[in-house]
């Protein structure tokens, strides 16, 4: 498989990431390069394998459901580029 | 006095113990050494103040009888970690001046053992590349000479572009450069897909990747995080060692950390091998492999088997699968965790007409060109349409490559034998050209690691003909990364440590 830079400009604003028209050309064939590379697993049969979803067996651990942290909006805004009280600062988003 | 910087960790703990010299003294003898390599880049931040603030604390410590086992030891801290009130940014344009209000487990723990922090080491942008080159900090130099280079060479490429040095390797180029330099004890690092492992190689210096879940990923900013793992970089095996023991361990805020006492790693050391079954997988001759890395695994297997352990031959059939897989699961999960860079909460923002042009803008003005790669990558396998045909083939896969391991441990081995990397470093701006792929190639013998979890640890095994140092990788069961320990002082031992020159000042 490989994309054309249409589908490269699509994946770049699914990906919220800005790439000017110039440079849609450039990642078109780097990504092709890394499409052709990862081909080669079409060959692998993985007929019932299960996809692996944890490469350690563990299982998970539960907590009691009580608040453990928090308080300290100073701390979670101080390094936000913009910022009102404790408030993250955002440009208009609802009408 | 003796260069304190030319120590190992080891030494420096037993001349601190023996009062031969001071934390402070110790100290202040790596940050002179800091200061007159900077132009290496290893550092991207030193911290001079904190560091003899904590040297004084660890001295006071001793005096009082509290001395802990890494006690007034200097060290540098991947700018992956997050340090509390110390800059972290994963040496990305993207985190700015994050600084973070928390400190990573990892880290933490290394402090608690009376650790002394010199600094933030480079590493590739979000621990994504090879060769330190991604860093938004620039490129960090190899302290070993490239061949037939001599020291004034060296010094006037240094002093204009880098180029024709050699890189550290990556992404903990920064790590490996400071410990073959002497300019730490030893680093911190990651291991995602090589990251530890081929920088030691590639410097002559120890590194380890433990077993996944073996250390806490609490604090370290996350790339892939099924593969992600932090390690030691050391210039022994006994540092490494050291250092393993004190940053593993079970963190109730990492899910993925495993409840399992650690051992002390140190004790593995002269621990007989004897008996040991050492497996040579076959998949591993690839083609086209340089003489003199074909050498140095025959070398290292004679030098295991000189000390009574056991050489057979193995299959792990799937290994060819693994860095295609790798480049499917690594950037999906990257894109995934990456997405919380939108210059809402932190770091870097660029002002758009609305809030989407403003996700754009910042992320197009805050990631390098490889991160935003990888990102649009791990987009598209994960896109509607394609899920299946990609990243749920990928897991499969990574499924059958653990199953490889599983059957040839299950079999009797102990631990398997390989070349670290298909080469001794090359030059910064060498593959500049070249297509991604060419520079993933560098990961081909320590990907499969990270996609079955197990440990992994690289030393260096020899030299080439021109002197540049060679790894070797030895990858064990799940958790027992003391066998690793046993096996790598019988190599060390025997091929003994490749030391770089110093000619930067």
């Amino acid at each position: 498989m490989s994309v054309d830079v249409a589908t490269v400009r699509r994946i770049a604003r699914l990906a919220r990431i800005e790439v000017p028209e110039a440079e849609l050309e450039g990642f078109r064939g780097e990504i092709n390069a890394i499409l052709g590379f990862v081909e080669q697993l079409g060959e692998v049969d993985v007929d019932g394998v299960e996809p692996m979803t944890s490469v350690m067996p563990m299982a998970l651990r539960m907590r009691a459901d009580a608040v453990t942290d928090g308080e300290q909006p100073a701390k979670v805004t101080a390094n936000a580029p913009e910022r009102e009280d404790s408030f993250f600062l955002v440009p208009k988003v609802v009408e | 006095m003796t260069d304190l910087t030319a120590l190992t960790l080891d030494e420096a703990r037993q001349g601190l113990a023996k009062g031969d010299f001071t934390a402070l003294e110790l100290t202040e003898a790596h940050l002179a050494a800091m200061e007159a390599a900077a132009a290496l880049n290893a550092y991207v931040l030193d911290t001079p103040d904190r560091a003899r603030a904590m040297a004084r604390e660890s001295d006071a410590r001793r005096k009082r009888g509290e001395a802990g086992r890494l006690e007034g030891i200097p060290l540098g801290v991947k700018d992956l970690f997050a340090t509390e009130g110390t800059r972290t940014t994963a040496c990305s344009r993207i985190l700015g001046d994050f600084v973070p209000p928390y400190e990573s487990t990892v880290t933490r723990q290394l402090w608690q053992q009376g650790a002394v922090m010199l600094g933030k080491l480079n590493n590739d942008e979000f621990a994504m590349g090879s060769s330190n080159e991604t860093s938004a900090f620039g490129p960090v130099v190899n302290p070993f000479l490239p061949p037939n280079w001599d020291a004034a060479k060296a010094r006037a490429a240094l002093a204009a572009d880098r180029k024709g040095l050699l890189v550290p390797g990556g992404s903990s180029g920064g790590s490996a450069a400071a410990v073959a330099a002497n300019l730490c004890l030893g680093a911190t690092a990651t291991d995602t897909g090589g990251s530890i492992r081929q920088p030691a190689a590639f410097t002559g210096t120890v590194g380890i990747k433990p077993t996944y879940g073996r250390c806490s990923r609490w604090g370290i900013v996350a790339f892939a995080s099924s593969l992600d793992q932090a390690g030691p970089i050391a210039k022994t095996v006994r540092d490494a060692a050291a250092l393993l023991t004190a940053m593993a361990g079970h963190d109730p805020k990492d899910s993925t950390s495993v409840d399992l006492p650690v051992p002390d790693f140190e004790a593995a050391l002269g621990r007989s091998v004897a008996g040991k079954v050492i497996g040579i997988p076959r998949e591993y001759r690839v083609e086209g492999m340089p003489a003199e890395i074909e050498a140095l695994w025959r070398k290292g297997a004679e030098m295991l088997k000189a000390a009574g352990a056991r050489i057979v031959d193995v299959s792990l059939p799937h290994t060819k699968y693994a860095l295609p897989a790798y480049y499917i699961v690594a950037p999906a999960e990257a894109s995934s965790n990456l997405a919380r860079y939108d210059g809402v909460r932190y770091g870097l923002r660029v002002k758009g007409r609305d809030i989407v042009e403003m996700y754009e803008k910042t992320r197009a003005a805050g990631f390098g060109r490889e991160v935003k790669r990888r990102i649009l990558i791990g987009t598209y396998v994960l896109s509607a349409g394609y899920y299946d045909a990609y990243y749920l083939r990928a897991q499969k896969i990574r499924t059958l490559i653990k199953r490889d391991f599983e059957t040839v441990y299950a079999e009797g081995v102990d631990a398997i034998l390989t070349p670290a990397t298909p080469s001794a470093a090359f030059g910064i701006a060498e593959k500049a050209e070249a297509d991604p792929v060419e520079m993933y190639l560098n990961d081909i013998f320590t990907v499969t690691v990270n996609m079955a979890g197990l440990p992994g640890l690289a030393l260096p095994g020899g030299t080439d003909p021109s002197g540049l140092p060679l790894g070797l990788q030895l990858i064990g069961r799940p958790f027992d990364e003391e066998t690793l320990f046993s096996l790598a002082g019988v190599i060390e031992d025997q091929a003994g440590r490749v030391r770089a020159p110093r000619w930067w000042a």
